[in-house]
């Protein structure tokens, strides 16, 4: 049969974490659907970008635009119960139900998995075969291969473990459907903050990540040291959890286990000591960097740069010395 | 109001889980390692304990599916303060959505109106076992949620923030509903030495997985585990300025 990915976007395009997660639907080696959910106008540039995914089948548009309205808000801030509905009922049609393993997909596709009476792969990391995959476990100490079984199969995807895919010429098939009224619609939405990263790029999409530990001291400090290098780098700010436990920073910037997943070009962890559910969110970066005071800091075992001194003294100089970065 | 809360029994979060080889092969080294309570589902317990304390809910229920060595948790969540606990034995490794048609039956069974699950077990780190059990149920689900506010009435409105990528997002709901606890939802309480020891003479209630949900096919084969790939040391600078140098001269900027 045929895989359905389910695409994440705003009026920008496609988000990067559901095109990378194209890339891994592409190595079951079926034929790969993608879905969009969502009032035509603002899913336009998403729409295209969806439809230059190369060798893809077709895109799925369930249009919004004449809606209920509590069904259309539900649907833009994707809530669980009505996008899983909604993804059931295209069950007949696919064996295969994927998405990035985002807070979003995290949420909807084991709500599916459970509509469906389906057992779920979170987190694959590598593609074996259409029905065997690699995930990590205890916080990325193990990988686990392992075999679905079932006739319906869904599968939610680490992004930062497969490539951006390169658009195709052509664009494939789209067929607009409008989406169905019946959905279920228990929840209400009330409101959503999205925290201002001033400017600087989302941690799935950065090349470059800064992270800040606890090193920091203050939230003052975090912010008034940190962010002249993240802007000097172009770069994503991450944080370890105790430095968002802290309230140095926003959980959404906490990076580990149980936090945002990243692999950028290059990681530095800046006064974070590399505890084993942090290392689990950022193992993957090309390069790491880490500037710690002490230097039997565990993080200093996988950092390819290390440096042992005071990040107050340092980072306003390496903020200098580094050339300003633009992709 | 019931609440029924899963708990877990896992690897201690502090403890580095190794692989061993052995004839060729690669497994897990879990023996002899401390195992605990899934901290996510201290989180979830711990919420459950302060709805009650609030009104909002008259019994709890700490409920684990698993190995008859799960006891020990649920004698900590007894210890804690939980009215129950009942443990569905069983000595397979059952994967969530099995998990999730276990703790339905027992929801259904007990007219559980609320149930408290954390976000992911630190273990196999899959984030599935509450999303699958509102889908079985028909409930409303709210996952990583950061804070909730139980309803004025029995009718009325419950409210919860939960985490997203970039912020969060709130929401309203009524019960039944399943909800799943990020760890900043609280910080857990400890239990004292007298609670703890209180709890050694509670008894636990022993239900069998299979009596209480006979539908629960495989559809997951382990095939194998591996370390992940090694990342090697690498060199120590002496100053921001030769660190500067080098990201330079590697063309990583």
């Amino acid at each position: 049969m045929a895989v359905l990915l389910l695409a994440e976007w705003d009026k920008n395009g496609l988000s990067p974490e559901t095109a990378k997660a194209y890339s891994a639907a592409r190595l079951l080696g079926l034929p790969v659907d993608i879905v969009l959910i969502g009032e035509t106008a603002p899913m336009a540039a998403a729409i295209t970008a969806a439809r230059h995914l190369p060798g893809l089948r077709k895109a799925l548009i369930k249009a919004t635009n004449a809606a209920p309205e509590a069904l259309k808000i539900a649907l833009k801030h994707r809530l669980a119960e009505p996008v899983a509905a909604l993804l059931a009922k295209e069950a007949p049609h696919y064996s295969v139900f994927m998405a990035a393993a985002t807070n979003a997909g995290k949420n909807i596709m084991p709500r599916l998995a459970g509509l469906l009476g389906a057992a779920q792969i979170s987190d694959i990391i590598g593609v074996e075969a259409a029905d065997i995959f690699r995930r990590p476990i205890y916080a990325g100490n193990a990988v686990e291969t392992v075999r679905a079984l079932g006739a319906k199969k869904i599968i939610t995807v680490r992004a930062s473990a497969f490539p951006l895919p390169e658009a195709a010429a052509a664009p494939a098939a789209a067929e607009n459907q409008a989406c169905p009224a019946d959905l279920p619609v228990p929840v209400r939405f009330i409101a959503e903050k999205i925290d201002d990263t001033d400017g600087l790029p989302d941690l799935g999409a950065a090349k470059i990540v800064v992270s800040g530990g606890r090193g920091f001291g203050t939230a003052e400090d975090f912010k008034r040291l940190l962010e002249p290098l993240a802007h000097r780098l172009n770069a994503a700010i991450g944080a370890s959890r105790a430095a968002v436990d802290a309230g140095f920073t926003g959980n959404d910037r906490q990076i580990g286990q149980t936090g945002r997943i990243v692999s950028p070009q290059l990681y530095f962890a800046i006064g974070l000591s590399g505890a084993a559910q942090h290392l689990a969110g950022m193992m993957e970066s090309r390069v790491i960097v880490a500037i710690n005071k002490d230097a039997e800091a565990p993080i200093f075992q996988v950092a390819d740069y290390g440096l042992v001194g005071d990040l107050f003294e340092i980072l306003p100089e390496l903020t200098e010395k580094l050339p300003h970065f633009k992709e | 109001m019931k609440i029924i809360v899963g708990v877990k029994r896992v690897v201690d979060y502090n403890v580095k889980v190794r692989l061993k080889e052995k004839a060729g092969q690669w497994a897990l080294d879990l023996d002899h390692l401390k195992m605990s309570m899934n901290p996510f589902d201290e989180t979830a317990l711990e919420e459950a304990l302060r709805l009650k304390e609030q009104g909002a809910a008259s019994e709890i229920i700490a409920v684990s599916v698993g190995a008859a060595a799960a006891q020990d948790i649920l004698r900590h969540a007894l210890a804690l303060g939980a009215d129950r606990a009942v443990l569905a034995e069983t000595d397979e490794e059952l994967e969530p959505i099995n998990i999730a048609r276990v703790l339905a039956a027992l929801i259904r069974a007990e007219g559980a109106e609320l149930a408290l699950l954390g976000k992911q077990a630190i273990d196999d780190d899959s984030s599935q076992t509450g999303q699958m059990l509102a889908a079985i149920l028909g409930w409303p689900q709210i996952s990583f949620v950061s804070s909730v506010q139980a309803a004025g009435s029995a009718e009325g409105e419950w409210q919860a923030e939960r985490e997203t990528d970039t912020g969060a997002q709130r929401l309203a709901f009524h019960l039944p509903a399943v909800i799943t606890a990020d760890l900043r939802l609280n910080e857990p309480r400890y239990a004292s030495l007298p609670n703890i020891m209180k709890a050694r003479k509670k008894p636990i209630e022993h239900k069998s997985v299979r009596e209480l949900a006979p539908d629960l096919p495989r559809q997951t084969e382990l095939l194998g585990v591996a370390p992940p790939p090694a990342r090697q040391a690498g060199v120590k600078l002496a100053d921001a300025a030769e660190l500067a140098e080098k990201l330079r001269a590697a063309k990583l900027l």
